[in-house]
């Protein structure tokens, strides 16, 4: 017993010493790394821009009817006598018509108001259910390794060696366009991007010795995967999420643009864009592609920055290592 | 002259979390032919002083001076110092993979150094890089110039990096941590070439490391570093001998190999101090055991007549080995059952070798091992040698290829999935790497109790009562169950670690290397923690090391194995005493201890000033 | 080596068996009659009879896809149901165009990008870093459509308001007939492609450059006295190289996408623009080999991609 006692006194001493206020402060990096990564992000302005503006967007999108009553313009209404010249072009922004007409005198502030409620559905839904499965496939694969990991290994590839452009087109062509086939496709041709990104990440997690930990206690794969590996992930699914919803909308708009996405008269950005674009009336009534394609930009312009600025705040060592180039260059010069 | 004359060399560098004082009114002066250790702990600045002097890292501000041959490096310009470097000073780092480019060959990486100081010929270059390499002891040097790093082995490479260093013939070599990451035996192997570099070639070196024992086998002069702070500089003689520091002389007495089988380590207790803060007083006082009151102030460099000088308010009292704690473990009677029997065992892994071919690689191939009941079996060798493999399949997580292990009674490779989750109760590993082995995302709580929660032991707060007195067994503050992992240190980890094996009171505990990722002071710490819970606890354990030392003060018998097998088996100090095998031989003539430091006779003291720019 | 090339060429066949599966079963049981489109909506039964027997639509299902995958492994690739003409003939002219917009935007992008992404990664937290941020940024959020109809705005419809005409409105000038008007006419185009993808390069570079210059491999480099120079080009850049490769591999088909967009915000008669005609035509050859073409573009690149990566990678070797 008497060794036991000199024990706990070395110990507690290393405790007391540990709780020593005096000597922690900085000392120990005392919070968790999701913690400091919000840190970090809110520190970094164009980020906080980015995120107040995709929270407005929302906003804006749920409250489209709002636009509509406001303004007193029906979304599909055509107001031929104000909305358009004796001629029958568009008028441009005006007091009624704040962002102007379009070709069929509609009125398209109320029209982007309505457009952005598919771009983020169809972004959000899309981006969630991709990283969903991309999530389960790359988990699966990385954890599991062997002819699991070779089988949807090969599948992705599979995935990412289709012309996805080409191949929508074949299949809006032969089941005709809607929202749900929209969302399938930008669903089926995105998954893989984040699906290979958590394989990757899953089979270095796997390589960890708290993995091996875990087994040796006895844990099933279950087990491992949803406690051990899933907490360890999160924040490469944030990241990763985020950055597909630009790219889910942009697809969104790129294949109403080609009129297979939203079908007319419902308004979408890439449909409005379509219909400007449609024989080159946009030249002369430029307001019917700068809106929507603004709308459009900035959408995909704050998910990305949101999504950059969670990747450097989650990895510092790119801004880290800012100081160090910096004071280089003063000798190269 | 001497060849290098640092004076008050300061280093800050600015990082997120704040300034990071890495080195703090650093004197010292390195003479010319000789071989200068500089060290330390990890986190003492010794790699950071090196490579600030370099130029290497221009984001610290670092102030003082650094004469080289009469030069201030410090007031160097960037291009100076470009020309300097390669050319007039050599650097060799601690991982020659990472240290090697992947994609030139290693000719190119040598003769690229030729080229940038010199103008010679692209064949004059191949020439001296392949004679250099011929020097450095790498056979057929003109076709291996073409080879890549991938294709040489660990110290074939850290040769190359050598040779690399050496093929201007420069008058210096930074070494950092040059043997680190080498199997012992090829240690000193690469110890024997600098040594002997520096003597055909006059090079000087200086040499970065953590490991007193080898430092104490092969230095001139040596500087202790601790957080940035030079608390001893001297003689490597009178550094070793009679420290004069109690910090060197605690460092010294924790090497497991300077305490007999049956004493405790002496251990240095808590854990060095974050090079963010600023100290008032003595940088080692809260750790010290001789701390009184005038150490709150700073302390005043101590110079000796045998040279040494000490950062101190005191001389360091005699301390014998650590006397107060003798831990009785008494070894089984022979003839006691074994837990474990291992029978031919084999193991043999298909790898992919590029381009769809395969081939075979056999890690064990026959072993018979009896693990007897009560005892604390050693397992030691080299890297690659299947030790922790072999450890994987007497836990059940890996299956055999071929041969028999019974674990009291019944065959671990043909179990049923109910049979294995039992066997899990009865045998538990505790892991090498105290950060890699805890699920970064995980309580402590939640990690300790995890095995009690998926065997359905307890639950609500009669896990958290059991977690708490695991907490308290092994030494943590059991207060702390709500804490993460990053909020403690290497050594507390560890101790989580070996927590988290002992909630299911196995009968076998496996160590794979529990201490070899922990500083010299700390891993006596663990060390003693896991002898006073064996004897304790009447564990039975399999301890495996690459390190002789450790491995023979913690064990009752020892393995040698090499190659997938096992060449030696043997009570502890027969094996040290009388080893048959000429392997086991090469391995205790390659691992260094330092000698156990005496109290000096006379020891004069000239004389004792306050440090410069003190705090 | 030969394993390995084998390995990816029997990769490559699955990934167009597959391909020519999917798109063939899928107009298998696509709604509507094939026949009646060929034959036009007013033609009697015994008409769309006769189509159906010299279009074999009255054959098995597995017969029929045998006897398109043998054609179209010999280039057949059966005949446009409008126009009746061969679907490779008509793909084939129209290659030129294609070929010419990837042909100057990939060009395009790489001279962009990565230089951008070097001089980034060069000057962390600096103005120069910033700006290329932004240009990062920027590209990889335009919808490509977006930026070619404001460019055609700014760059061709002002200066014409103006007086004067600095690029054409679209459209496709052969490379033989005149290599200046064929270039002028596809400025537009290829910056557009351009820009939007040396955005994905940049950030790529950018990223791996960062990380390749804090290897250890870095640190010796300057230890051994070479230039700043030196260092970033020939130790870091030749590191960035392999996953920059991997990547052009994976950016095929993005690049395909672009081209399809881009074709048809410049009226470019390409063969992304026959494949958006033959979607609203429902002219089903047409698609379907302008699929099989495209897919075999990207195995082909692919294969490529791979050498090229075991050449560039000594520890593949």
């Amino acid at each position: 017993m008497g060794q036991f006692q000199s024990r706990n006194e070395e110990m507690t001493n290393e405790i007391e010493e540990d709780d020593g206020t005096e000597d922690r402060g900085p000392v120990v990096v005392q919070r968790s790394s999701a913690a400091l990564t919000f840190r970090r992000l809110a520190r970094d302005p164009a980020s906080v821009i980015a995120f107040l503006f995709i929270v407005a967007l929302f906003a804006f999108a749920i409250g489209a009817p709002l636009v509509e009553t406001w303004t007193g313009h029906g979304v599909i209404t055509q107001y031929r006598e104000t909305a358009l010249s004796p001629v029958g072009l568009p008028v441009g922004p005006n007091s009624e018509f704040l962002l102007g007409g379009d070709q069929l005198g509609r009125d398209v502030l109320v029209r982007i108001a309505y457009g952005a409620r598919v771009s983020l559905l169809v972004g959000v839904m899309a981006s969630l259910i991709a990283a969903t499965i991309g999530v389960t496939v790359g988990m699966l694969a990385g954890y599991f390794g062997g002819w699991v990991d070779f089988v949807l290994g090969r599948f992705m590839d599979l995935v990412m060696s289709v012309p996805f452009l080409l191949a929508a087109l074949a299949l809006v062509s032969v089941f005709g366009p809607s929202l749900p086939l929209s969302v399938s496709v930008i669903v089926f041709f995105s998954w893989t991007t984040i699906g290979r990104v958590i394989r990757a990440e899953t089979t270095s997690l796997s390589r960890r010795e708290f993995v091996q930990a875990s087994r040796s206690l006895g844990a099933g794969h279950g087990y491992i995967l949803l406690r051990d590996i899933l907490p360890n992930l999160a924040l490469t699914i944030i990241i990763y999420t985020t950055m597909l919803i630009p790219n889910a909308i942009v697809f969104e708009a790129t294949l109403s643009y080609l009129g297979m996405g939203i079908v007319p008269p419902t308004p979408s950005w890439g449909g409005m864009l379509a219909e400007a674009g449609a024989n080159s009336i946009y030249l002369v009534a430029w307001w019917l592609v700068l809106f929507p394609g603004l709308a459009l930009l900035a959408a995909t312009l704050a998910f990305n920055i949101l999504g950059d600025g969670l990747r450097d705040a989650l990895d510092p060592s790119a801004r880290g290592r800012a100081v160090f180039r910096k004071k280089k260059k003063s000798e190269e010069g | 002259m001497p060849l290098i004359e640092a004076r008050n060399i300061t280093i800050r560098i600015p990082t997120e979390d704040g300034v990071v004082h890495a080195a703090r009114d650093l004197s010292f002066t390195v003479e010319a032919g000789s071989l200068f250790g500089i060290a330390g702990e990890s986190g003492s600045g010794k790699s950071v002083l090196i490579q600030a002097i370099m130029g290497l890292l221009p984001q610290a501000e670092i102030e003082g001076e650094c004469l080289f041959q009469g030069q201030d490096l410090l007031a160097m310009t960037q291009q100076e110092l470009r020309a300097l470097r390669g050319r007039h000073i050599g650097m060799v780092f601690q991982d020659p993979l990472s240290s090697l480019h992947p994609y030139y060959s290693i000719g190119r990486q040598i003769t690229e150094v030729i080229h940038t100081h010199e103008s010679v010929s692209k064949d004059e270059a191949r020439r001296r890089a392949a004679d250099m390499l011929e020097k450095v002891g790498i056979e057929d040097a003109v076709a291996r110039l073409n080879d890549f790093p991938h294709q040489f082995s660990g110290g074939m490479r850290q040769r190359v990096m050598i040779a690399m260093a050496l093929v201007l013939q420069p008058p210096l070599i930074f070494a950092d941590e040059p043997t680190t990451a080498l199997d012992v035996t090829v240690q000193a192997q690469i110890m024997d070439l600098l040594k002997r570099m520096s003597d055909e070639l006059g090079v000087t070196i200086v040499m970065i490391t953590h490991d007193l024992g080898l430092l104490s086998s092969v230095a001139d002069r040596v500087m202790i570093l601790y957080a940035g702070h030079r608390l001893e500089f001297g003689p490597a003689a009178s550094v070793f001998g009679t420290p004069a520091h109690p910090y060197t002389q605690g460092l010294l007495l924790s090497s497991p190999g300077i305490s007999g089988p049956d004493e405790a380590l002496v251990s240095i207790p808590g854990r060095p101090p974050s090079l963010l803060a600023t100290p008032r007083g003595c940088i080692f006082a809260p750790r010290c055991g001789q701390v009184q009151e005038i150490c709150k102030t700073p302390p005043p460099i101590r110079r000796y007549a045998d040279g040494a000088e000490a950062l101190c308010h005191f001389e360091p009292e005699a301390r014998g080995p650590n006397d107060d704690v003798a831990i009785a473990h008494t070894a089984p009677a022979p003839g006691t059952a074994p837990l474990v029997s291992i029978r031919n065992l084999h193991m043999t892994y298909r790898i992919a070798t590029g381009f769809g071919r395969k081939r075979d690689l056999d890690v064990i191939k026959g072993i018979d091992l009896d693990v007897i009941r009560g005892e604390t079996l050693g397992l030691v060798g080299e890297s690659g040698c299947g030790k922790s493999t072999l450890a994987r399949i007497v836990a059940g997580l890996t299956p055999a290829t071929g041969g028999q292990v019974n674990f009291d009674g019944t065959e671990v490779s043909d179990l049923t999935g109910r049979e294995w989750r039992d066997l899990r109760k009865r045998v538990q590993i505790v892991f090498q790497d105290p950060y890699g082995s805890l699920n970064p995302r995980r309580r402590v709580g939640s990690i300790i109790g995890a095995p009690l929660k998926i065997h359905g032991l307890a639950q609500g707060a009669a896990l958290k009562d059991e977690v708490r007195r695991l907490m308290g067994l092994v030494g943590l503050n059991p207060e702390h169950y709500n804490r993460f992992p990053n909020e403690f240190s290497g050594g507390q980890r560890q101790r989580i670690g070996i927590a988290r094996a002992l909630a299911l009171k196995p009968d076998l505990m496996i160590f794979d290397e529990p201490v070899s990722a922990l500083d010299v002071s700390i891993q006596a710490q663990i060390l003693n923690l896991i002898k006073e819970l064996q004897a304790e606890l009447n564990l039975t354990s399999l301890f495996i090391s690459h390190d002789l030392t450790v491995v023979r003060h913690m064990c009752d018998r020892i393995a040698v194995m090499n190659m997938g097998r096992i060449i030696e088996l043997e009570e502890a100090d027969a094996i040290f005493a009388n080893p048959r095998e000429e392997y086991t031989r090469t391995l205790l003539a390659a691992s260094h201890v330092p000698p156990r430091p005496v109290e000096p006779d006379h020891r004069q003291l000239i004389a004792s000033e306050p440090q410069q720019g003190a705090m | 080596m030969i394993v390995f090339i084998a390995k990816r060429l029997t990769f490559g066949l699955f990934v167009l068996i597959t391909l020519s599966l999917f798109v063939f079963f899928l107009f298998f049981v696509a709604p509507g009659d094939p026949a009646r489109v060929v034959a036009g909506d007013k033609a009697p039964e015994a008409q769309l009879q006769q189509v159906r027997e010299n279009l074999g639509l009255d054959r098995p299902m597995p017969e029929q896809y045998l006897r398109f995958v043998t054609r179209a492994a010999q280039g057949d690739l059966g005949f446009s149901y409008r126009n009746r003409q061969p679907v490779t003939d008509l793909i084939v002219r129209r290659i030129p165009v294609t070929v010419s917009l990837v042909f100057g935007g990939v060009l395009f992008w790489l001279s962009l990008g990565v230089p951008i992404g070097i001089i980034s990664a060069r000057n962390p937290g600096t103005w120069k870093d910033r700006l290329g941020q932004v240009f990062i940024l920027l590209g990889l959020s335009f919808p490509t459509f977006v930026l070619g109809m404001l460019a055609l705005y700014t760059l061709y419809f002002l200066p014409r308001t103006a007086g004067f005409t600095l690029f054409p409105p679209g459209g496709y000038a052969p490379l033989l007939d005149n290599p200046l008007k064929w270039a002028w006419h596809l400025a537009l185009p290829w910056a557009t492609l351009a820009l939007v993808v040396a955005a994905i390069y940049a950030r790529l570079t950018r990223g791996q450059l960062l990380q390749v210059l804090g290897e250890d491999y870095i640190r010796t480099a300057r230890a051994k006295g070479l230039t700043e120079r030196r260092v970033v080009y020939r130790h870091g850049m030749r590191a960035t190289l392999t996953p920059l490769v991997t990547q052009l591999g994976a950016d095929i088909a993005v690049l395909l996408g672009g081209v399809i967009v881009i074709e048809q915000v410049y009226g470019l008669q390409g063969v992304g623009a026959l494949a958006v005609q033959a979607v609203q035509n429902q002219d089903r050859p047409i698609i379907i080999g302008v699929v099989m073409l495209g897919g075999l573009f990207i195995v082909t690149t692919n294969l490529i991609v791979d050498l090229l990566y075991a050449a560039l990678d000594p520890r593949v070797r």
